[in-house]
């Protein structure tokens, strides 16, 4: 398993193989938005593009935007999501992932966060 | 506003301590939620007790000898039968029937303890104030708190500071005194829940407060699950489903309305002609709770639909229900769909919900009933 990579919208992204990476929200972005009850997944096949909205998660607080850290083709979604939305709480980076995507261009990845230099980033946040 | 022209209430250096989450809210700085979590802090209150600090709510003291007729004049209910100790829910009304402000009454004995909504406090003071009889007087109550503990074990923790306010019957409200300090103790609530709202001088407001908190059925609950308990609750707030252009009769409020007064009272109040009516021939569009068959929560400002997707009503209030884990929502819908088990269409970011008309509450209120 590789180390994850950080946006600066709060999302992770784990490198599954050369073509394909996970995509969820990190512990720090679940903290903020409180209990999750309903997280709006793409379609499969779905192209998007970086930046693009690609997600909601809305928690007993408010309703906010995920934004899709690199551009590809949504692979497959996590459908456990439906019934169990608080994994995003309980297991941001483990059963709480929101989907898998097919990458466009690997060098979008090299250009997110690593872990000390997300760390850092929500240090200033704080 | 900035956070520096923000008020604050006795409690505020308390909740810090208790790591609150701290937001602007109708003038105050306010807890929206503790450590504990919206979600949890709002079963632990349906389960347990739970403590709120509301002392940005007005608390007023009228007094004099026509005050009932003065307050009776205000609002659509009848007040000058309200017996010693009883306490009852009401509305401002304005000259169109709307609703300036929704209140709690106690007959005092030798005054009327009175509180209103934070965001009104100065307008109702006003109103009060250019109507207020030569033989009255109003006094805002400044420095004192006021602390809501609520929940099915509330009284038992009400019962080792202070037993006699436990025998209070709901609705009804008298002055106590608890740990030495003078206070004033209603049993009533925004949550649907039995307890106790206490208003208490400021500087004992603190120790009161741990007290509570020291005690393992009670924890401290912030402005958010205050919100959710209330909307399960059915209860309205004020400037979302209600404010100056609903009248009481369209926010279903029937029961805050004297049949008595609109038939053959001499006694008028503002807006009586428009709710006469409205009483008589009914209205354009009701208050209704909202039930989701979807997952998606529902939020204020959203269109209602019908099945031919034409606009048929706004939502006013509306979240995820932690005790129901279902959407819930309240809004205003044209009176041909307010029927109970009307389907009708809530489009949350073009996908459509599936909604429900169903009677509030949402959840059962568990009021305490004193047996006799």
């Amino acid at each position: 398993m590789s180390e994850l990579k950080y946006s600066e919208d709060h999302e992770w992204l784990r490198v599954d193989d050369d073509t394909t990476v996970t995509i969820g929200i990190t512990d720090f972005a679940q903290k903020q938005l409180g209990d999750v009850v309903y997280v709006e997944l793409p379609e499969i096949g779905q192209e998007v593009t970086k930046d693009e909205d690609i997600a909601v998660v809305e928690s007993v607080k408010a309703a906010s935007d995920i934004k899709a850290p690199i551009s590809g083709t949504v692979l497959k979604i996590n459908s456990l999501l439906s019934d169990e939305p608080e994994k995003v709480n309980t297991d941001p980076t483990g059963e709480g992932w929101f989907m898998k995507m097919k990458l466009d261009d690997a060098e979008e990845v090299d250009q997110l966060m690593d872990e000390a230099g997300y760390t850092a980033f929500i240090g200033e946040l704080s | 506003m900035s956070i520096s022209e923000l008020k604050r209430t006795p409690l505020y250096a308390l909740h810090i301590e208790q790591n609150a989450q701290m937001v602007p809210f109708a003038g105050y700085e306010m807890p929206v939620q503790y450590s504990m979590g919206l979600k949890q802090e709002h079963l632990h209150t349906r389960n347990h007790a739970g403590l709120f600090d509301i002392s940005h709510m007005g608390q007023i003291k009228l007094s004099g000898e026509s005050v009932a007729q003065f307050l009776e004049s205000l609002v659509p209910n009848r007040i000058q039968d309200l017996s010693h100790n009883a306490q009852r829910y009401t509305v401002f009304t304005n000259e169109q029937g709307g609703i300036i402000d929704d209140l709690m009454v106690t007959n005092a004995g030798d005054h009327f303890f009175i509180v209103i909504n934070a965001a009104c406090k100065e307008n109702d003071i006003k109103t009060m104030q250019n109507r207020l009889p030569d033989n009255c007087g109003l006094e805002e109550l400044t420095n004192v708190a006021l602390l809501a503990l609520q929940g099915p074990e509330a009284s038992s923790v009400m019962q080792r500071f202070c037993p006699q306010a436990t025998e209070l019957a709901f609705m009804t409200g008298g002055e106590f005194t608890v740990n030495g300090a003078h206070c004033f103790i209603n049993r009533c609530g925004y949550t649907g829940e039995d307890g106790f709202e206490i208003s208490i001088p400021a500087e004992h407001a603190e120790n009161l407060a741990r007290n509570f908190l020291d005690e393992y059925e009670v924890a401290f609950i912030g402005l958010g699950a205050r919100d959710s308990l209330r909307l399960e609750a059915g209860y309205c707030l004020y400037g979302h489903d209600i404010d100056e252009t609903t009248s009481p009769i369209e926010a279903n409020l029937n029961w805050v309305i004297s049949k008595s007064r609109l038939n053959d009272e001499p006694q008028s109040y503002p807006g009586i002609e428009t709710i006469r009516q409205q009483s008589q021939q009914g209205t354009e569009r009701l208050r209704v709770g909202l039930l989701s068959d979807g997952k998606a929560p529902i939020r204020e400002g959203e269109s209602i639909l019908n099945e031919q997707e034409e606009n048929i009503g706004t939502i006013t209030s509306g979240g995820f229900s932690p005790s129901v884990e279902k959407p819930v929502a309240m809004g205003y819908i044209n009176k041909q769909y307010a029927s109970v088990g009307t389907q009708v269409i809530v489009k949350v970011r073009d996908r459509i919900q599936h909604v429900k008309v169903v009677a509030l509450p949402f959840v059962e209120h568990r009021y305490y009933k004193r047996r006799t």
